[in-house]
């Protein structure tokens, strides 16, 4: 993407196109992956929810796994996950391993 | 029809700012600008304007209160003076950098500590560098025009930039004078109906502000700002225009004072250069060809105009009612130099650093500034660049 020189930003900086924050990838800064077990999950969409970005892919109602676009490697879906009988549907993983 | 009144410096102000009516104001008190928000509330508590008053608990939360009203679309204004400016340090490069058109009466007065509530310049000095524009005043009747047309210029299109009107506390901000308002009808006029620029408020377009600007696009913002600040002089003229139309006051990037065939000058800002006129007065009676000028746009500072009307005298003496502490000279006197730098033949310079907590500035330290103008022009020497005057050894 070509970088805008100053005669072609906004002033001030404001942001004018809304929900832009799609072009802003930023699943490189992870060091921890969420790894999903499907066995586990009871579709309680508690990941979905406490996600702060929008690294939960949810399709007709039903989570279907991360895009790891947006996934800082945050941990708070492998957190909040209830799991089924004790066993996380949610859990975190170093990367590279 | 315009009319004559006897008021304060800050009843003044207060009054220019009830013609303009603001949609919002957010203040704190402080001496000796309290005077002119508590008549502003007044104002407010009347049903004379229709502006949201916002009281908050200190200048840095009312800076921020503007910065957010001024986000949403809204014409905002403020006061303060000393401490509360400073306080306020952290929001004024917010203000500039989000390109907020906030208009800001500061009643000059000294910087704690001591602790002191007199005048001097140390408080707006201590802000030049903020990105706010800075309109100087002599005396109240320029502090209400500078108020009038301080919106024009801050809220020009190709400006979208705070700021800062200065007078001088307790001397004109206390002081009753003789001055002329315009009529109600010709300030709105003058002013015109704000046009915000990305207000929050437009819900059908909505927008962000105050986003992280990382390394990759952080200078091309502050270039932009940069070349804003430089269309300012400009701007600043084409309004002084305007408003000579409506008032028959003439205004300009700075005054000049029997300047045009002068030898010797002083330069000094705000009421001072009252004083000082009178004893310049003195000095041509006595067959000295002196001469004043008086900055009216500090911020940014018109360094090429200023060079051209100082590149033909034989010697300045530029008082300081601030020092820049850090070994360095007064800050109006590192302008007036850099102006003269680039001419090869360029007028000696000395700096006095004067009436610092409200010491009186009187006429004999104008006439003690021109002498030694006089003696330098004579023996072509400089003897000390920076002196304190008005102090006890």
């Amino acid at each position: 993407m070509k970088l805008k020189g100053w005669k072609e930003v906004t002033p001030g900086a404001v942001i004018l196109d809304a929900g832009n924050a799609v072009e802003f990838k930023t699943g490189s800064w992870r060091s921890f992956r969420p790894i999903w077990h499907e066995e586990n999950c009871i579709q309680c969409l508690f990941c979905w929810l406490y996600c702060p970005d929008m690294a939960v892919t949810v399709k007709d109602g039903k989570m279907t796994g991360f895009n790891y676009d947006y996934c800082k490697g945050c941990g708070i879906c492998a957190l909040e996950c209830p799991g089924k009988k004790g066993n996380k549907a949610i859990v975190m993983i170093e990367e590279g391993k | 029809m315009a009319k004559i009144v006897a008021v304060t410096g800050n009843e003044a102000a207060a009054h220019a700012l009830k013609q303009i009516n603001p949609d919002v104001c957010a203040a704190y008190p402080i001496t000796p600008a309290t005077e002119l928000m508590q008549r502003f509330a007044s104002f407010v508590s009347n049903g004379e304007v229709k502006t949201e008053l916002i009281l908050v608990e200190s200048e840095h939360s009312a800076m921020s209160a503007c910065i957010g009203a001024a986000a949403a679309g809204g014409r905002v204004a403020t006061a303060t003076s000393s401490q509360g400016l400073a306080l306020m340090w952290e929001m004024l490069y917010i203000a500039s950098g989000l390109r907020l058109p906030i208009v800001m009466t500061v009643v000059n007065r000294s910087l704690s500590a001591p602790l002191n509530i007199h005048c001097d310049h140390s408080d707006a000095m201590g802000a030049r560098d903020s990105g706010w524009i800075q309109l100087w005043s002599e005396n109240a009747q320029e502090a209400y025009d500078n108020k009038i047309q301080a919106f024009r210029i801050a809220e020009h299109m190709d400006i979208r930039l705070p700021a800062i009107i200065c007078y001088d506390g307790f001397i004109i901000g206390h002081s009753i004078g003789s001055i002329e308002y315009l009529d109600d009808e010709t300030v709105k006029n003058f002013v015109g109906e704000y046009q915000p620029l990305y207000p929050l408020l437009d819900i059908k377009n909505p927008i962000s502000y105050g986003p992280l600007i990382l390394p990759d696009y952080y200078m091309e913002y502050k270039k932009a700002q940069d070349e804003a600040a430089s269309k300012v002089a400009n701007v600043v003229l084409d309004v002084a225009q305007e408003f000579e139309k409506i008032s028959g006051r003439s205004y300009g990037l700075f005054e000049t004072y029997r300047l045009d065939d002068a030898d010797i000058g002083l330069v000094i800002l705000n009421s001072a250069a009252g004083t000082s006129k009178d004893v310049v007065d003195e000095f041509r009676d006595k067959g000295i060809k002196a001469g004043l000028f008086k900055p009216r746009l500090f911020r940014p500072f018109p360094y090429e105009q200023v060079g051209e009307a100082l590149k033909h005298l034989k010697a300045l003496c530029v008082l300081d009612r601030a020092d820049a502490f850090g070994g360095s000279y007064g800050p109006l006197f590192l302008e007036i130099a850099t102006s003269l730098y680039p001419y090869k033949e360029k007028p000696f310079l000395i700096n006095k650093i004067y009436g610092l907590g409200g010491r009186d500035y009187l006429p004999e330290h104008a006439e003690l500034a021109l002498n030694e103008l006089v003696q330098i022009t004579k023996t072509k020497k400089v003897k000390t660049v920076k002196e304190y005057i008005g102090v006890r050894e």
